[in-house]
């Protein structure tokens, strides 16, 4: 266990820099594509790996390849999604900070793959210092004729570009990220048709978060299959998990797919157990729109399984046990969290980032972060807890993007696993107003 | 809409704008508009005036409303005069469960102004924002494109002293577009 395919080497110093990064085997799996196979046998070994989508909606990315349209005389495009918005989420920046070159290589691989003469990596643009490494990493591989024209010899031509977004979680959807990349406000659009048959320009597009096009790099490397070989049932290789909160070892770890839950947050090895002795409470495992699980829960499946890191075991149960692996963004909080002020944090989020377009999103995200300030506020009632269940219950499933969807499922989880401590808020709320429910104030002194 | 100054990119930032635009296919500069928004903010004083998204507009060839749409959708584009400083305080998931609305008490205490102002001397303007991806080391501040992490009250003292300090302008410095 603990193989490491994305991180191996990011320890090494100067690993950033394009000599040092081919030294320790980079850009080996380009070439072994551009000389020894066609576009279609690196679709295939995509396919064979059983990789899926690590941006957190998790589909098979050789399927999604598979997708893409070949009209005569059409260009077409793959853009990477370096827009890592969603809270608790920070592998990306990590990955293209420490080995920018692993993405390169792995654009210009799947570029290859996909026909694409042109890619951008459309990076959010609060990451400006990454962007500015990517650029350089970018400038080194023109240089070397890893990017340009007729690449190492094989008559493939490739340009990529870094496009810096503004401000906006929205974007990390990939039809309002295309709609960014053509200079216009953020808002999905409404699919069918799909990025595949007409994205970027309206041109077959494919869209793959920073992980997944790093991902390609191992699999060119040492094949789809032993790739394949590693991890449970479809969760196959290795997944990069952003972990923080009260954890005692907060950052990303490269894990296999298939590592129990209880393992990840107590071993020295990854978290490496709770802050400050307390005990553990709660865990939103893959990023803020997925259910927030109570610690017993998150362990143990309902069914008394131990819960393992794989997309199917997080999510057993359903949503009335379980949750997702999302984009792996493992938020840990002990026991003196209060869920009802976490949720209100998050609901804040998802009004503040709602587009506008959709009435339920736009409407409900601010209709539940209110509710939510006044049981805080202890003006609550326990007509308003049903209230917060029923607006979460209409967002769901009725908006043109999943943003709808990420904003209603931790209420509903909050609600579902934690309504005594709504209650409470609403019983007690004027006397538990002004209690801190963290008290990180000697920390942030420095005592 | 504009007002008497004259919004005009300086040849190196004039440069930059057209080897951006050169990037996309014919017929989608549209395209470069995003870039060179943070661009205009770069060159007039860290925010977008009408007479600078005026510029960018004219330079891509579309219609203003097209940048002033875009400009107020994304919440880093500034749309009225701010500080030398924008201190930028996480107030998202992690950092804040890690005591980000201690650290903005904190930095409004020390400043003497709330949230979304700007201090009487110039110097600083306090906004808070959505997750920025520094979680594994909250809570955390950006200003200028630099990110400040880990952040402790004695830190954040230091930080803002060795600022005002030095005095100078950290709202995406020209340096950091150039290279963009």
């Amino acid at each position: 266990m603990g193989r490491k395919l994305l991180l191996a080497n990011d320890h090494i110093e100067g690993i950033s820099k394009l000599d040092v990064y081919r030294k320790h085997g980079g850009y080996a799996s380009l070439e072994k594509a551009l000389k020894t196979m066609t576009p279609d046998q690196v679709v295939e070994e995509v396919k064979a790996s059983g990789l899926r989508g690590r941006g957190g909606a998790g589909f098979p990315t050789g399927m999604k390849w598979g997708f893409i349209a070949k009209p005569a005389g059409v260009a077409r495009y793959l853009v990477c999604n370096a827009d890592e918005s969603e809270p608790g989420t920070f592998k990306d920046r990590y990955l293209m900070e420490r080995i920018p070159h692993l993405l390169i290589e792995g654009m210009i691989t799947s570029s290859f793959a996909l026909g694409a003469r042109t890619s951008f990596i459309y990076i959010r643009g609060e990451y400006f210092y990454v962007a500015r490494i990517l650029e350089q990493a970018i400038a080194e591989a023109y240089e070397a004729g890893l990017l340009g024209k007729n690449i190492l010899n094989s008559g493939f031509d490739h340009d990529c570009y870094v496009q810096v977004g503004a401000g906006a979680y929205i974007c990390g959807e990939e039809t309002a990220l295309i709609e960014s990349l053509e200079g216009k406000r953020g808002n999905p659009r409404i699919k069918p048709p799909f990025p595949a048959i007409a994205g970027l320009y309206g041109c077959p597009t494919v869209v793959n978060n920073v992980e997944t096009i790093a991902a390609v790099v191992p699999i060119i490397k040492d094949g789809g299959a032993a790739y394949a070989a590693i991890g449970v049932g479809k969760s196959t290789g290795t997944k990069l998990i952003s972990a923080s909160g009260h954890i005692n070892k907060p950052g990303v770890y490269e894990i296999e797919l298939g590592v129990p839950v209880e393992e990840f947050i107590y071993s020295d090895q990854y978290c490496g157990g709770i802050r400050n002795g307390k005990k553990l409470k709660a865990v939103v495992a893959g990023g803020s729109s997925v259910p927030i699980l109570p610690g017993d829960l998150i362990l143990k499946t309902a069914a008394g399984e131990p819960r393992l890191m794989t997309y199917e075991s997080l999510a057993d149960g359903g949503f009335a046990s379980g949750t997702m692996l999302g984009s792996g963004g493992f938020i840990v909080m002990d026991e003196d969290t209060s869920i009802v002020k976490n949720l209100w944090n998050f609901s804040r989020f998802y009004h503040h980032e709602s587009c506008g377009q959709c009435s339920p999103c736009r409407e409900g995200t601010g209709w539940m972060e209110k509710i939510l300030h006044k049981i805080l506020d202890g003006n609550g009632t326990l007509a308003d807890v049903d209230l917060l269940w029923d607006i979460q219950s209409k967002i769901e499933g009725k908006t043109i993007c999943p943003l709808g969807d990420a904003a209603a499922w931790p209420v509903a989880s909050a609600i579902r696993h934690f309504r005594s401590e709504f209650e409470e808020y609403v019983r007690n709320g004027k006397s538990i107003k002004d209690v801190k429910h963290y008290f990180r104030l000697n920390q942030l002194a420095g005592a | 809409m504009s007002d008497q100054k004259e919004y005009k990119f300086s040849d190196e930032a004039m440069a930059t704008a057209k080897r951006i635009i050169g990037r996309y296919p014919e017929g989608k500069q549209k395209s470069a508009l995003i870039p060179l928004l943070h661009l205009a903010q770069a060159e007039f004083d860290g925010w977008l005036s009408p007479g600078a998204m005026d510029c960018v507009s004219s330079l891509l060839q579309i219609q203003p409303i097209e940048a002033y749409e875009v400009a107020s959708f994304y919440s880093m584009f500034n749309l009225k005069p701010v500080g030398k400083c924008v201190i930028e305080v996480c107030r998202t998931s992690s950092c804040w469960l890690l005591g980000a609305e201690d650290i903005v008490r904190h930095i409004e205490k020390k400043l003497n102004i709330h949230v979304g102002e700007t201090s009487t001397d110039g110097m600083f303007t306090l906004k808070t924002v959505e997750c920025l991806g520094s979680c594994g080391t909250a809570p955390m501040l950006q200003c200028g494109g630099d990110y400040y992490e880990n952040l402790t009250f004695e830190k954040v003292d230091s930080l803002l002293d060795k600022m005002k300090s030095e005095g100078k302008r950290r709202v995406y410095t020209k340096d950091d577009m150039i290279n963009i």
